[in-house]
């Protein structure tokens, strides 16, 4: 009877000793998150200058339409009549017309400026992030349109898809007080 | 004059250092004549952070709620409620991110990589669930969980598991807690949340095999309660070893146990242990050897699994990027493979050397023929333990929930006469007041 009582005391030491290390190792824990934190949050981001245009952005990104979105960096731009990122190799005619255009949803608008200069705009409700444009562009071009994660779109996943199928390692987290890496000298934010 | 300016402007963007080093623009920005403003390149700001504080005041909420739901009140219908807006919030409102399961990772990587920030939000999810499960038990899983939750609510003919056979699949848990650990810690990748089977739901979108994942863990969900809570759940595993101490827990009766059976089959989850006798003579004899020569056994385990863990150290470190593309360079330039990837072209395009590389590689291989001797050693010891405890017997003397096992979703509750009673007086005492 009295071997049962102190082998009883036993188990319920272990069992409180057990339960305070449990405690403070959440405690732990939590201490780390708060000191690891001060730096503030972290969002994800495209570093164009890494940025091979597979294409992986417009498949991988768990929205129905990626969060990647192509954009230009206007001060970079030649403004070209013949712009290889908007117009197909070797196109019949520079103009609008859609057998010449490189943008498989007709997401960039060209418009007049003034001899021989146009604009080119995203229109990113259209724009999938495939990055053809991108890769036309940087070819033959300036280099003025790069991907870059759109934030009123992404949901800033804990394990990013893109991220995961990303070949080159081009996408990373940056702080969220500076959640763009634009191309060219126009740091907005 | 223009040509003066365009050559200003050419040099200027070239000095500027964050522009590619190989003079890139072969065109000058033109100098508009007709006024022409450059337009801004537009930088819509990342979503608020007081959601993420919301999120945590919401779950400390549902937790202390739950708390009240499951020990006071011991209303199944109150916590079927908690828990579908919990599902509703937490799964649909918030898109299923971020979830305690998915935090485990987070805080591994916020242990073995001094540079990450962790999001406040992922540690406080980590923390809480567990607490509260060292002071009440599971009732994380039973009422706050979105991935629990929508496993609950498709629960349609509840088929038993044999004990055997549910304490063997969850060895799979235990390796995918070991997996994502060690993934999250040297593999650069977060497969927990890569594989929630539910995220394609909570998101209404993704690509094919979330949504053939999710769809096939909710058909068996019909017929087997919460398979992924039960088999799968890596933050399950931690919630039961916590579990087990718990201060308080569900108890099926409210009072004293009659011993009338009726709740032995109302767990659709098998936490029920019926009481237990004591043990037969001739077995004592027979169960005392097995279990000497278990205990002796564990050891060998540990080394086994040690040793296996090691030997598949190549296979694990595939799962880091840099490992995958060093081992395609490699391929690519003895001509063992014809062609090149996407990464293969990315490597050859930052400059580089293969040696450089190489090294990198090795060392992460190094690092996962530790982590895999580790994790193999501790799957070994799993194993070990879950055959010794087959040979230990537990004395009860009445119907009790499993601490481990237990949801605490509350089912049991209404199968007990003695509760019945008890719910008949509060009426009464209510109606006379």
């Amino acid at each position: 009877m009295a071997d049962n009582g102190n082998s009883m005391n036993r188990r319920k030491f272990l069992r409180e000793g057990l339960w305070g290390a449990c405690l403070g190792g959440l405690g732990a824990a939590a201490g780390l998150t708060a000191a690891r934190n001060n730096r503030g949050n972290m969002v994800w981001q495209i570093d164009p200058n890494i940025c091979i245009q597979c294409g992986n952005c417009a498949t991988y990104c768990v929205l129905e339409r990626s969060a990647v979105k192509a954009v230009q960096a206007y001060a970079l731009c030649g403004y070209c009549d013949l712009c290889t990122g908007y117009l197909v190799p070797e196109p019949t005619a520079l103009d609008t017309s859609a057998e010449n255009a490189l943008c498989p949803t007709g997401a960039i608008k060209r418009t007049y400026v003034e001899d021989p200069y146009y604009e080119y705009t995203i229109d990113e409700a259209l724009c999938n992030g495939c990055g053809k444009c991108v890769k036309g562009c940087k070819a033959f071009g300036n280099g003025s349109l790069f991907l870059q994660v759109r934030h009123d779109r992404c949901l800033n996943c804990n394990e990013c898809s893109i991220a995961a199928a990303c070949p080159s390692g081009a996408y990373k987290r940056v702080p969220a007080d500076h959640p763009y890496l634009f191309k060219g000298v126009e740091r907005t934010q | 004059m223009t040509r003066w300016s365009r050559i200003t402007v050419l040099a200027m963007t070239l000095l500027v250092p964050s522009l590619d080093a190989l003079g890139e623009l072969r065109f000058p920005p033109p100098e508009f004549e007709s006024g022409y403003q450059f337009p801004q390149t537009t930088a819509p700001g990342a979503k608020a952070v007081f959601h993420e504080y919301i999120d945590s005041a919401v779950l400390l909420a549902a937790l202390l709620l739950a708390t009240y739901l499951i020990l006071r009140r011991r209303s199944r219908r109150a916590i079927f409620a908690l828990m579908l807006l919990a599902l509703v919030y937490f799964g649909f409102w918030r898109d299923g991110c971020i979830c305690p399961i998915g935090a485990i990772q987070n805080v591994t990587l916020t242990i073995s990589d001094g540079s990450y920030a962790i999001p406040i939000t992922a540690g406080i999810f980590f923390v809480l669930p567990l607490v509260f499960t060292l002071f009440v038990g599971r009732i994380f899983c039973g009422a706050v969980c979105p991935l629990g939750a929508i496993q609950d609510a498709v629960l349609l003919h509840p088929v038993a598991v044999p004990r055997w056979l549910e304490s063997g699949l969850r060895l799979m848990a235990y390796t995918y807690l070991g997996l994502a650990v060690l993934f999250a810690a040297i593999g650069n990748s977060f497969v927990i949340c890569r594989y929630d089977p539910f995220i394609g739901f909570f998101r209404l979108s993704g690509n094919w095999n979330i949504l053939i994942i999710g769809t096939s863990v909710l058909l068996i969900g019909l017929f087997i309660g919460r398979p992924y809570c039960r088999f799968l759940c890596p933050y399950g595993i931690l919630l039961r070893q916590m579990s087990r101490l718990s201060k308080w827990r569900v108890t099926i009766t409210p009072n004293e146990c009659v011993k009338c059976r009726l709740c032995e089959g109302a767990c659709p989850f098998g936490a029920i242990r019926e009481p237990t006798g004591d043990w037969p003579r001739g077995e004592y004899k027979v169960a005392k050897r097995r279990l000497a020569l278990l205990l002796l056994l564990l050891p060998i385990l540990v080394a086994a699994g040690g040793w296996g863990g090691y030997a598949l150290k190549e296979r694990l470190a595939r799962v880091h990027p840099k490992v995958r593309t060093a081992e395609r360079v490699y391929l690519e330039d003895t001509g063992k493979v014809e062609g090149t990837t996407n990464a293969s072209d990315a490597f050859r395009a930052t400059g580089r050397t293969r040696e450089d590389l190489y090294q990198d590689a090795t060392a992460i291989r190094g690092r996962f023929a530790v982590g895999g001797a580790l994790l193999g050693g501790f799957l070994g010891l799993v194993a070990g333990g879950k055959l010794v405890a087959l040979s230990v017997r537990r004395r009860r003397s009445e119907y009790e929930a499993d601490r481990a096992g237990c949801f605490a979703c509350g089912r049991c509750y209404q199968y007990c006469p003695k509760e019945r009673e008890r719910r008949k007086k509060n009426k009464e005492t209510v109606a006379g007041h």
